[in-house]
């Protein structure tokens, strides 16, 4: 069985810190989470839940994201948890904490504190606004850092003027890009460690990852200095379109190509053979109207047969999917994007798998998320048996 | 100071977004990333530009964006020396990335099998819209194709409007930064195990994993959760709210009894916040609509930055739907540095944005501008692979290194 070989406290909550731990968690490390005696991980409370009937050993999102870890219910707050706790740290390769800045050096376990008893630990820190810098004491809900990041701004993409508010991206997106930022430097921290290195502090902001990751839309205002906005006007790159079914697809409309095999699967219309839409400056300026064609022919077609005539014929479209779509999709379940995790609350359940699977790693199976502090005693029983 | 990734060589057969993405992150981490590219077939985002090919393959600001710190060799890849000296290549490093369609590799003979002949312990990354196998493998994938089959277009946008089509580059970035994690999962099991790894990623199986928690009300209950615009299912207020200026707008977030208190407070105490309906968490996400509407009238003349300190003085998760004008020249983005400035000799100085970690013992920065085509072909051959000049000259010569 292969294995990170590594041992991972992880002291956050919701989403950013746990999707953290359980990137770490999926491939073999050993994730300790430490949790709130009697009450647990804000994400047990969201849901969603089986029939709606709210239970803190059931939440999905939870569950999710707590896959292959352990729990330890351990009073922070209390002079006895804090000693454990360093106690636990003495056996750990990396801390995942999402307090905010300041706040565990205030308990006695900040960075300098920690580094002191456990030298070779990386504590991997995941907030809003990273640890440092004017912004660093700020509140942010999923909401907030969506609109901070410049991501918010461009969105929804297509609004027909600007009186369409901007909105927050699907999900809790982008609290996990904060913790995919997390769990990158992480690994990297300990192959540098690993390598002849050191422990390390690692800063990362939800807020600078997500804003990393709109970098090419955001340059445009470098490149001309008129800030892009969710209107995005000008550019003919793709359309939405109706099916037959009620449902919608994806068509793009990027260049002179894509469009011939669009054209030709559409049943090779005359309009689509002259002007004004026989070239793309001229589908781009009459893009309204075009628009309103491929609708035409787009609602006799079911979503599926839109999809693989156009692919059919070397051009790009896409259904765009519910969860059901998701489910059904056959290329997701012959490449193993589900995998069936039993849980004893939960019974069981067709989770997403992780993505990046190492053909040539042989991981232990999929353990469920843990129960609340399900393994206080097996945790804290080590301790004492490596203490002794 | 060190690198995290210092020592690691990763060849670059990547294009487009999501395969670039990712490489200049390792080199933001201090890997040494040699990008492979031919002006037989220059890199889209170095030839296409806005409404069609260009002239100048330099001159194209989102290849500057995605291609930092890196080298660049030209090898045509159609010839067979071009071919073997790109194995020759492999044979050097620790890491190779490729985000052609699938089966392109193999017909090239460049697939895992075959590079791993040349270096046992060789890391391979492919990245492929809906992954290297399945009956879709061959399909044709752009962004808003693998964020609309990975689930992400139709929960977003507005309850009442259609779905979106995502058309930002946010699905190729994120494929990217998961082939990141990736890299850095198979070169940590190499550190333990010595042995290499192929890594097959789907950006629809990247972007539908980063809305996992959302998938498992279908899991559970088969029922698919729908797009809710800015709104949260507990959470009132919990909107964004015009302010004074120009397309100028708040988000405002409240969370807790604590929180409402503060906002209240902020607002000046206004005589409705102690109405019945907005009593408690429950009866202000009842009366959503009308809260939202008296929230706007209180912003509607105020400047969103100024409120977001007054909210955040009082407790409150209050920011900015922030523009690309205003993030570029914001004080804790400023601070933190979130942006820096690299010179390019035909883009000239421009202001870009930086990895999203800082840690304290080894450094992660932009290493340098993006390459021109070619630019380290003198370097790679002579240095790495040892050609003397007047094989490099009849390798130009016979269009090789081209």
């Amino acid at each position: 069985m292969d294995a990170l070989k590594a041992r991972v406290i992880e002291l956050a909550d919701f989403v950013a810190g746990p999707y953290c731990g359980k990137l770490l968690a999926d491939f073999g490390a050993d994730v300790i989470k430490i949790e709130k005696p009697g009450r647990g991980d804000d994400a047990r409370y969201i849901g969603p839940f089986k029939d709606d009937e709210p239970n803190p050993e059931a939440s999905g999102t939870f569950l999710y994201l707590n896959t292959n870890k352990r729990s330890v219910e351990l009073d922070i707050e209390t002079a006895e948890g804090r000693a454990t706790f360093l106690e636990l740290i003495k056996t750990a390769d990396v801390l995942i904490e999402d307090r905010m800045p300041g706040e565990l050096a205030k308990l006695g376990l900040g960075y300098e504190d920690l580094h002191a008893v456990n030298p070779n630990l990386v504590v991997t820190s995941i907030t809003p606004f990273g640890q440092v810098g004017p912004y660093k004491d700020f509140k942010a809900y999923h909401l907030n850092l969506y609109h901070a990041s410049g991501q918010g701004y461009l969105l929804p993409m297509w609004a027909i003027n600007l009186d369409v508010p901007p909105c927050q991206g699907p999900g809790y997106l982008g609290l996990f890009d904060g913790g995919m930022a997390g769990a990158t430097a992480t690994l990297a921290a300990l192959f540098w460690r690993d390598a002849g290195g050191t422990g390390q502090h690692v800063d990362v902001s939800i807020h600078h990852a997500m804003m990393t990751l709109e970098r090419s839309q955001l340059r445009r205002f470098i490149d001309d200095g008129v800030d892009p906005n969710r209107t995005g006007k000008g550019r003919l790159l793709e359309s939405l379109v109706e099916c037959k079914d009620g449902e919608f697809a994806v068509v793009i409309l990027s260049s002179q190509q894509q469009w011939e095999g669009l054209w030709r699967a559409m049943g090779q219309p005359e309009w689509g053979a002259q002007p004004p839409f026989d070239t793309q400056k001229g589908r781009s300026d009459n893009y309204a109207e075009l628009r309103k064609r491929l609708n035409d022919w787009s609602r006799t077609v079911s979503q599926d047969d839109l999809f693989h005539s156009i692919q059919r014929e070397g051009s790009a479209a896409a259904p765009i999917l519910t969860a059901e779509g998701v489910f059904k999709l056959e290329q997701f379940r012959q490449r193993g994007h589900f995998v069936t995790i039993e849980h004893p609350v939960a019974g069981a359940l067709e989770y997403i798998a992780q993505p990046t699977r190492p053909s040539g790693v042989e991981l232990a199976p999929k353990r469920p998320a843990p129960l609340l502090g399900q393994h206080t005693a097996e945790v804290l029983g080590e301790l004492h048996a490596s203490a002794n | 100071m060190q690198s995290a990734l210092q020592g690691i060589r990763v060849i670059d057969f990547g294009h487009v977004l999501a395969g670039p993405w990712c490489t200049m992150q390792l080199a933001s981490l201090g890997a040494e990333v040699i990008k492979v590219e031919t002006r037989s077939r220059p890199d889209e985002q170095r030839a296409q530009h806005g409404k069609g090919a260009v002239a100048n393959l330099e001159a194209n600001s989102n290849f500057f964006e995605i291609n930092l710190g890196k080298k660049s060799v030209t090898l045509n890849l159609t010839t067979e020396e071009g071919k073997a000296l790109a194995k020759q290549l492999v044979a050097t490093a620790d890491l190779v990335l490729e985000n052609m369609r699938p089966g392109v590799m193999a017909k090239l003979g460049l697939d895992y099998d075959e590079l791993r002949k040349v270096k046992p312990d060789i890391i391979m990354l492919s990245l492929s819209g809906f992954g290297g196998t399945g009956p879709l493998r061959r399909y044709a994938a752009y962004n808003p194709c693998f964020t609309s089959v990975g689930g992400t277009s139709n929960l977003t946008g507005y309850a009442e409007k259609k779905p979106n089509t995502m058309t930002n580059s946010g699905g190729d970035a994120r494929a990217g930064t998961a082939a990141v994690f990736a890299a850095l999962v198979a070169l940590k099991f190499r550190q333990e195990t010595g042995k290499g790894q192929y890594i097959d990623s789907s950006s629809s199986e990247v972007i539908n994993s980063m809305i996992g928690d959302q998938m498992m009300d279908y899991a559970m209950n088969q029922r698919s959760p729908r797009r809710h615009g800015n709104t949260d299912k507990v959470m009132a207020p919990h909107n964004v709210y015009r302010c004074a200026g120009q397309d100028a707008w708040l988000s405002i977030a409240v969370g807790s009894e604590d929180e409402w208190a503060g906002l209240v407070r902020a607002m000046g105490n206004p005589a409705w916040a102690s109405e019945a309906d907005f009593a408690t968490m429950s009866a202000r996400k009842a009366n959503e609509a009308r809260l939202d509407q008296l929230i706007g009238e209180w912003t509607a003349d105020k400047d969103h930055v100024a409120t977001m300190h007054l909210l955040q003085g009082e407790g409150v998760a209050a920011t900015p739907s922030f523009k690309a004008s205003e993030l570029f020249n914001d004080p804790h983005v400023l601070a933190r540095g979130q942006v820096q400035e690299v010179d390019h000799a035909v883009l000239g100085t421009r202001k870009t944005i930086t990895s999203p970690y800082r840690m304290s013992e080894t450094e992660v920065a932009i290493r340098g501008t993006a390459p021109f085509i070619g630019a380290d072909t003198a370097y790679v051959l002579k240095d790495i692979l040892k050609l003397d000049d007047a094989e490099i000259a009849r390798l130009e010569e016979a269009k090789v290194i081209y």
